[in-house]
């Protein structure tokens, strides 16, 4: 299953936040949008998972469900959004209990996804005893679980220090090897763009609008810490994203 | 120069850095509570023997417990015990589960809210004391109108404790539930809820020390047997020691029931931090 943007364009109130977005998100691979903040990439991502409606455009679903799907279009939240009353195991059946699977294949979907995350002694931990990079795992299981056809990601790793993220980014690599998956994956933080991204949607300052989309060809597994080819892609976007900061910031000092 | 400079001319003022950062973060003492009731009664009871507090303002603390050992004894302690216990259980659960359900439907639907939250605050301020003998009127003298009168006196501020609650329940963790598809019940029974309940039960912790004060309210009217009435005949023939024994069983009982929502709450919220 593709998703395509066509000409999404948004406003709060008087307010523009996004100006006629299109944009394909193309199956298997994952799409970083980057931008300015409160250049709307939270909004825009809202939008594709159907938490908001866009005010103009529209989004396309191109293609069928894939089967086993349970959860089409499924978010990972920045601040990982775990309840913090269920134990991690009880974190990941919450999202397969509506889905009413049984017993049996509810319990091989949890044994599978904690394992892909590296959770499987953490099963019965509460939240609170867990660290950062941990719960950030926990809510990738609960997203893997209900096997989405594409995962929305609003800056996950930006409440991780940046050892954990470094961590993080690999595990992710590691699960779209061992098993592509789509996903539009927002952040500011460049190294993660050119570390997970396929291509990377840069937007300008507000309203947001698409100014330059770059791809990265050389594969995932391939892309190292410190990566001469990745270091010029990442210092490509800063100077043009520099601008847009710097007037971004500008701005809302005037405000 | 600059070396023993450096090393020896600070030394004089070498300090450590002074610790402020203690404090509020309250912490468990098991036993200090009980230490401040008994060492209280132990000063009250040297001062009423010695004679420097008359038998006339307050009765010696001994006279009082020999008292309820009597009332014990005479088989009268469950004569009372058992209407008011009936009452009190009887009328809360009545006013916070209608309480806890209204709250939770103003929580959840604006037009409730829009509807209900000028009235319940309307109703709060009223005294439930002075509607007594409306209530009398309405439910006849008996058990009804006692249960109406501590439902109703429970019912406003369980509503207000559960409606804020609800608004509090974090708003990431309801749209995390819309993300992933799961129903609205799903979310109000396996999120909102969940969510709400410290706050719930901080109010029913409220309500029921509301409750004991309307039992003895309640009790006031045609109760021939309860811990009120008890407190209210020995209160008008003057005599203290009865007066203090029924004080000292409704304190037992506000604890017991504090006790019971501080034992609900470590087993309903393992989960915070
Ligand atoms: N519900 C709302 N009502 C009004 N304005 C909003 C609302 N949500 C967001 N905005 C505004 O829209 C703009 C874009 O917000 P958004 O959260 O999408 O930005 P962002 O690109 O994700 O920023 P950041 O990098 O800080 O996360 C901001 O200026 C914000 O103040
Ligand atoms: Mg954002």
């Amino acid at each position: 299953m593709d998703l395509k943007l066509d000409s999404i364009g948004h406003s709060y109130g008087d307010l523009e936040i996004l100006r006629d977005i299109s944009l394909d998100i193309p199956k298997g691979k994952i799409v970083c949008i980057i931008g300015p903040s409160g250049c709307g990439k939270s909004t825009l991502l809202r939008m594709i998972g159907g938490l908001e409606q866009p005010g103009r455009g529209q989004i396309l679903q191109i293609g069928d469900v894939p089967d086993g799907c349970l959860n089409p279009l499924t978010y990972v939240f920045q601040d990982f959004a775990l309840l913090p009353w269920r134990t991690v195991e009880g974190n990941i059946q919450l999202v397969l209990e509506d889905h009413r699977l049984g017993a049996q294949q509810t319990e091989a979907i949890i044994a599978d996804v904690l394992a892909r995350t590296k959770l499987s002694d953490f099963r019965q931990a509460l939240p609170k005893q867990i660290s950062g990079g941990m719960k950030q795992r926990v809510a990738l299981a609960r997203a893997l679980a209900v096997n989405p056809a594409v995962m929305l990601m609003d800056e996950p790793l930006s409440a991780l220090d940046s050892q954990t993220r470094e961590l993080l980014m690999g595990d992710l690599v590691a699960l779209w090897e061992r098993e592509p998956f789509t996903a539009v994956y927002v952040t500011h933080n460049l190294n993660e763009a050119v570390r997970l991204g396929h291509s990377i949607v840069l937007l300008s300052r507000r309203p947001g609008r698409i100014r330059e989309i770059v791809e990265i060809d050389t594969p995932l597994a391939d892309r190292t810490l410190g990566d001469p080819e990745l270091e010029r892609k990442q210092v490509q976007l800063w100077q043009l994203m520099r601008d847009e900061a710097v007037a971004a910031d500008q701005e809302l000092l005037s405000v | 120069m600059s070396d023993t400079s450096r090393s020896s001319a600070p030394t004089s003022s070498y300090k450590p850095v002074a610790f402020r950062g203690g404090g509020f973060a309250p912490r468990p003492h098991r036993w200090v509570g009980l230490g401040v009731f008994v060492s209280l009664i132990l000063i009250v009871e040297v001062l009423t023997r010695a004679g420097i507090i008359t038998s006339l303002t307050l009765p010696i603390p001994s006279d009082v417990f020999w008292t309820l050992v009597e009332l014990w004894q005479s088989g009268m302690f469950y004569k009372h015990m058992v209407p008011s216990l009936t009452r009190l259980v009887v009328g809360a659960l009545i006013g916070c589960t209608v309480g806890v359900s209204v709250g939770i439907l103003i929580g959840l639907f604006s037009l409730a809210r829009a509807g209900l939250v000028p009235l319940v605050a309307a109703i709060f301020p009223i005294p439930k004391i002075a509607l007594l003998p409306l209530f009398v009127i309405w439910f006849g003298i008996d058990e009804m109108s006692k249960y109406a009168l501590i439902a109703f006196g429970t019912f406003t501020p369980t509503v207000v404790a559960t409606y804020g609650a609800v608004d509090n329940v974090d708003r990431t963790l309801i749209r995390m539930g819309q993300s992933f598809s799961l129903s609205w019940v799903s979310i109000v029974r396996k999120i909102v809820l969940p969510g709400a309940m410290p706050g719930i039960l901080s109010g029913l912790r409220i309500s029921l020390a509301i409750a004991i004060i309307l039992l003895v309210a309640a009790e006031m009217l045609g109760a021939e047997y309860g811990i009120g009435a008890y407190i209210l005949q020995a209160g008008s023939l003057y005599d203290l020691e009865r007066l203090f024994a029924g004080v000292a069983i409704l304190s037992v009982l506000g604890v017991m029931v504090s006790t019971l929502i501080g034992t609900l709450e470590r087993i309903l919220l393992k989960w915070r931090v």
